[in-house]
């Protein structure tokens, strides 16, 4: 066991696990919603466009972090808003539009990098720093971790009405523009509260790959968003502790464990798994005897 | 009597292009009526106004002096719908149930009652653990169906429904119809089959951009208002400007 209280003997050891498991539940729990309605290429063109509001926000008010925050969020959102009106307004669709708008938002943010007197690493911006987390950062995970798990759960009807039918939803008079654009901004939001611990591009992976995951696993909406909040927080401690005895950069090293996790499910997923099906022993018989059953 | 579906003078546009024009026609609950008509005769997007998916451009619908869309269950084309999602028949059926709970009240044994016997009407409830996918297109069919009936809806609105089942099934589906049209509830259902439309159907509703003709299946399902429908161009008359 002397590894493991060796674990625990750093500060910044102790700060990085405990923003692993914040982190990694409230970017999982998110993922389940992102997954659903298949919005992991929208999270990660959402992920680049922050770069220029955090750029701006650098320039005027240094690296505060509610500063950055509210930069990354106006930046996002003007993106996200923006290619749904382009997409509304003409012929073009809105996923070709939010990558026309990203790309655009990415390449000012670069440009506009230049001019912030603190040094801002790009490195740095898509891959973070867990063992160099702060404590004014730790809070702002914790709170918009919060904030997410809150408005997720107190939504979650609506929120599922909205996310597998959104024209019968309309219906039976739920918001869906109000619910989907308040998913929009709990993404963004986690984006950047993950952004100094992961970075954006792998806090991408940490929602995407643990909901993907159990979303192969289970057939209950329910379990979906608890499952993958679970095993985001599990895959983040265990790419950490290997990453420290192994000495490897820890971002990789999480988002690698959550990849192997994906892996095994795609593969022997009880009911979806590939070679489970392939090498799944029934007779032809029994099948066609339940279709009969349940006719 | 039974409560009515008022439709007046309605109108539905795209773009100010009328997709259905001027539709006045009262349909009574404890039915169910074939909306029948050639492609773009304007069936669905009559059915989505009823639901108030779309505005209308003029005109109005009612149900017994109320707006139309709070007594609404409706029940997209199968093709919209993701088969892959996590959910299971019951949690479907659940669904039904979340407009009238709202954001806290508790789901309580009162909703599980109903889920229940909606599950039982359409002959669900040995399948109300399967995922969605893992069922036939009927019984697809019928687990939105299902739902509709969760929600304790008075219209249901169903697009096409009968696409792609077989005779089987498709009786299924009828007998699920006819028990609720016997629980007084008004069904409208766009239909493309029209060799069927007599034995599914007790009322039809002939559309092309306009009303041809509404009333019992005997006395309008004629080969002369099937010919009208089906070949009639959309404006028969000078438009009148809304």
């Amino acid at each position: 066991m002397n590894w493991f209280t060796g674990l625990f003997e750093y500060e910044f050891m102790r700060r990085a696990l405990l923003a692993c498991v914040i982190i990694g539940f409230t970017n999982g729990f998110l993922g389940a919603f992102v997954v659903l309605r298949r919005l992991a290429l929208v999270a990660d063109a959402l992920s680049h466009s922050l770069l220029p509001g955090l750029a701006i926000a650098a320039i005027f008010v240094g690296l505060n972090p509610v500063g950055l925050l509210l930069g990354g969020l106006i930046a996002a959102t003007f993106v996200a808003l923006g290619g749904h009106l382009l997409a509304r307004s003409s012929r073009v669709k809105e996923e070709t539009a939010i990558a026309a708008l990203y790309v655009l938002a990415f390449a000012a943010g670069v440009a506009i990098i230049k001019f912030a007197r603190v040094k801002v690493s790009l490195d740095h911006f898509l891959f973070g720093n867990i063992l160099g987390i702060a404590d004014s950062d730790l809070w702002i995970c914790y709170g918009v971790g919060a904030l997410t798990l809150l408005t997720l759960t107190v939504l979650s009807r609506p929120l599922l009405l909205a996310l597998f039918e959104p024209s019968v939803a309309r219906t039976q008079g739920v918001p869906v523009g109000f619910i989907l654009g308040t998913l929009i901004i709990l993404i963004v939001l986690t984006m950047i509260a993950s952004l100094q611990a992961v970075g954006v591009l792998l806090s991408l992976g940490l929602m995407v790959l643990p909901a993907a995951t159990v979303y192969l696993l289970t057939d209950r909406y329910a379990l979906l968003p608890w499952a993958s909040g679970l095993l985001g927080t599990a895959g983040a401690l265990v790419g950490l502790v290997i990453s420290f005895q192994a000495n490897i950069p820890s971002g990789p090293a999480i988002v690698m464990v959550l990849g192997v996790a994906f892996l095994g499910a795609y593969l022997f997923g009880p009911r979806y798994g590939v070679l489970t099906q392939r090498f799944r022993k029934r007779h032809l018989h029994e099948e066609s005897l339940e279709r009969w059953d349940h006719r | 009597m039974n409560p009515c579906l008022a439709i007046k003078d309605l109108t539905v546009s795209y773009n100010r292009i009328p997709a259905v024009h001027h539709l006045t026609l009262n349909l009574e609950a404890g039915t169910c009526v074939a909306l029948l008509g050639p492609n773009g005769a304007g069936k669905t997007t009559l059915l989505k106004a009823i639901a108030g998916l779309l505005p209308c451009e003029t005109g109005s619908i009612s149900f017994g002096g109320r707006r139309a869309r709070q007594a609404v269950a409706y029940v997209p084309q199968r093709e919209a719908v993701d088969w892959d999602f996590p959910i299971t028949v019951r949690a479907l059926a659940e669904m039904g149930r979340y407009t009238g709970l709202g954001l806290w009240k508790s789901f309580g044994s009162a909703d599980e009652r109903i889920v229940a016997e909606a599950l039982a009407v359409t002959e669900l409830a040995p399948l109300a653990h399967r995922q969605i996918k893992a069922l036939s297109g009927g019984q697809q069919q019928r687990a939105f169906l299902a739902r509709a009936l969760a929600q304790q809806a008075e219209i249901y609105l169903l697009d096409e429904p009968f696409n792609g089942l077989d005779a089987n099934a498709r009786s299924t589906f009828a007998a699920a119809l006819r028990h609720l049209r016997s629980m007084g509830k008004l069904m409208i259902v766009s239909h493309h089959d029209l060799s069927s439309v007599p034995e599914l159907f007790d009322q039809v509703l002939l559309i092309n951009g306009e009303l041809v003709a509404k009333g019992p299946t005997g006395e309008i399902f004629t080969e002369d208002n099937i010919r009208r429908t089906f070949s009639m161009p959309v404006f028969s008359e000078k438009p009148r400007h809304p």
